[in-house]
């Protein structure tokens, strides 16, 4: 066997790795200690689990999180794709500039401003024409969709810029009329991007913190929110077992993203 | 094919222009009923945007396009009776071949029994039965592109559109692709229209080639007319190989070319003093020891298997191009003194 060698990039590597996931890799640790301090080993129990489960706050919690992320990805979801469809396939038409800033926009404002513009124009909403009353899981939903419709629409943009549009085309010349084109041929063909994109755009409400707290009800705390808020009362070890699920599920979704839309790469590029 | 038959897809007087550059500039052509046409012509020259707009892919500037009598110039692509083999197949990945051959046919609103005796129909006409459930990602290229093919050969058009249907295949397989499209042809009674880069291609394929540069249409005409009497110089340096000479009409229907320092007879009636230029074709020209029209010494060989091409130079500094058969009994070497001659009717009179 060689003697390893020291090698620099190696340990750059090592070094990076440790920085990023050390502390997920403490918080996961600790969420099986013992004892009632959180920085204090005692030995292994899952007790903490129990009581997590046993919270009926943070279930609530967790199910608000839930449903405003699996609705407001489901809405990014088609108005992402309908923006990069139109970005990609409709050629110049006026305002495609504006519509490309603002597709863009929400990716590099600050999630401060993002979510105090949003809640002065709830609050509007509400003094003017008394809609969404008091707010809660619809603002956080639209607050959502509006940001991460951006990431969903800049994966399909992608994926369709890298597609033949003679694809399509050939389905026009075959009778197919512009729907039929889009339902039949494109959505199938751009389908993993839009099924990553879904992930991501869950993932990232799951993940919200500032812009929920902006436009959030009293009666829709989100996990985040609520974990927030706990912690400036001292650490439970409970919130350790509900990061270390957070961190878990997280993981799960963001790998199925990842091999969704490189598992079905169009086969038309495989086959050249 | 006769040529009074009526065009069953005419174009007229069509332009378009992608920003500065005229891709296709005013060009009119018809399409006879069960025509092999091709559009011949360099890359960029056109040919592929005259294409697109017959299927409707792209809108001309100005001009009309008529399939049928129907003015089809505003329909879109589905609603054309025409459909088009593109260049990359593009076959639909997520579809198997039967679905791939189907799906045009199911535009059409047609199902069950129906729909499949006539998918089986057109894999049959393609020599592809069996392959039915493959993808296209399982097929060769050679595969793929009867797939392409039998695609649009099922919606039973009234004129098909290819663009470079063959450059993707390798040789072997070019050629007898090129014999059955032409049979398939015969066999069908469709029009068919072809775009390739490819001149002996088109020489093969077409009943008429129209021969395009820049936009426009250089001479439309059937492939050995456009060989023997080419319109111009870019059509005889298009086709194959070409002596061509600058000259002057003198006295005597004869043609004086100062690059030879001779005078030879040709058969068109030209007004005395117009400038002219005089092609001769490699092959039309003959050594001769007697009544040659001039002499020169061989200065290179090149061996092209049935065929040679020698290099004569002539004393007044021309390089004169001479094709001759391998299989007649004495060759020339280099260094060797030769006489040359051609016939009258050889030497075609370019105007511009």
């Amino acid at each position: 066997m060689k003697p390893k060698r020291f090698s620099w990039p190696g340990a750059a590597l090592i070094a990076g790795l440790v920085f990023l996931y050390l502390p997920l890799v403490v918080v996961i640790v600790y969420s099986f200690n013992e004892s009632r301090l959180v920085t204090v080993w005692t030995g292994f129990s899952t007790r903490w689990y129990g009581e997590l489960m046993a919270d009926s706050q943070l279930l609530r919690a967790a199910g608000v999180s839930l449903t405003v992320a699996l609705l407001s990805a489901t809405i990014a979801t088609v108005l992402g794709t309908l923006a990069g469809f139109v970005l990609t396939r409709f050629g110049f038409f006026r305002g495609r500039a504006l519509l490309v800033g603002t597709i863009a926009a929400p990716l590099v404002m600050p999630e401060v401003i993002t979510g105090l513009s949003l809640l002065l124009v709830f609050v509007a909403l509400e003094q003017g024409f008394a809609w969404m009353p008091g707010r809660g899981i619809l603002t956080i939903v639209l607050a959502h969709a509006s940001l991460t419709m951006s990431y969903v629409a800049i994966v399909v943009q992608a994926r369709l810029a890298g597609m033949e549009r003679d694809i399509e085309e050939a389905a026009a010349d075959l009778g197919a009329t512009p729907a039929t084109v889009f339902r039949t041929i494109t959505l199938p063909l751009i389908f993993p991007a839009v099924a990553a994109g879904w992930l991501l755009a869950f993932v990232l409400s799951l993940d919200d913190l500032v812009i929920a707290s902006f436009v959030a009800g009293p009666q829709s705390t989100t996990l985040p929110m609520m974990v927030f808020s706990s912690i400036r009362l001292g650490v439970s070890p409970k919130i350790n077992a509900l990061a270390a699920i957070l961190v878990l599920l997280t993981a799960v979704l963001l790998v199925v993203a990842a091999r969704v839309q490189r598992g079905s790469k169009p086969a038309e590029s495989s086959a050249g | 094919m006769s040529a009074g038959a009526p065009a069953t897809l005419r174009v007229a007087d069509v332009t378009k222009c992608f920003g500065a550059v005229t891709a296709v500039d005013a060009v009119s052509l018809d399409v006879r009923a069960n025509e092999f046409l091709c559009l011949l012509g360099p890359s960029g020259c056109g040919k592929t945007t005259l294409l697109r707009m017959m299927a409707g892919f792209e809108a001309p500037d100005s001009g009309r396009v008529f399939i049928g009598d129907d003015d089809m110039t505003a329909t879109p692509p589905h609603a054309r009776p025409v459909n088009m083999m593109f260049q990359s197949y593009a076959l639909f990945p997520h579809m198997s071949v039967e679905g791939n051959v189907a799906f045009g046919l199911k535009q059409e609103g047609l199902r069950g029994e129906a729909l499949n005796a006539r998918v089986k129909e057109a894999l049959a006409v393609v020599e592809l039965e069996g392959l039915g459930a493959r993808k296209p990602h399982q097929l060769s290229g050679g595969q793929r592109q009867r797939v392409a093919l039998a695609r649009c050969l099922a919606k039973r058009p009234r004129v098909l559109l290819l663009d470079e249907p063959l450059a993707a295949l390798d040789k072997h397989l070019r050629e007898r692709t090129q014999r059955e499209l032409t049979a398939l042809r015969h066999r069908l009674g469709i029009s068919f229209v072809v775009v390739t880069h490819d001149q002996d291609e088109a020489m093969a394929m077409a009943d008429r080639v129209a021969v395009m540069d820049r936009g426009k249409i250089l001479q439309i005409a059937p492939p050995r007319e456009l060989y023997e009497r080419p319109a111009n110089r870019a059509v005889a340096a298009f086709f194959g190989d070409v002596n061509i000479w600058e000259g002057e009409v003198v006295a005597g229907n004869k043609v004086h070319c100062a690059a030879l320092q001779i005078a030879f007879p040709v058969t068109d009636l030209l007004p005395v003093g117009s400038r002219v230029e005089a092609a001769v074709r490699p092959e039309q020209i003959a050594f001769t020891s007697i009544d040659a029209l001039l002499t020169g010494v061989v200065s290179d060989v090149v061996y092209r298997g049935t065929a040679s091409t020698y290099f004569v130079r002539h004393a007044g500094g021309a390089v004169i191009r001479v094709a001759r058969q391998n299989s007649g009994p004495e060759t020339f070497q280099r260094g060797d003194t030769v006489g040359l001659s051609w016939p009258t009717s050889a030497v075609r009179v370019l105007t511009s």
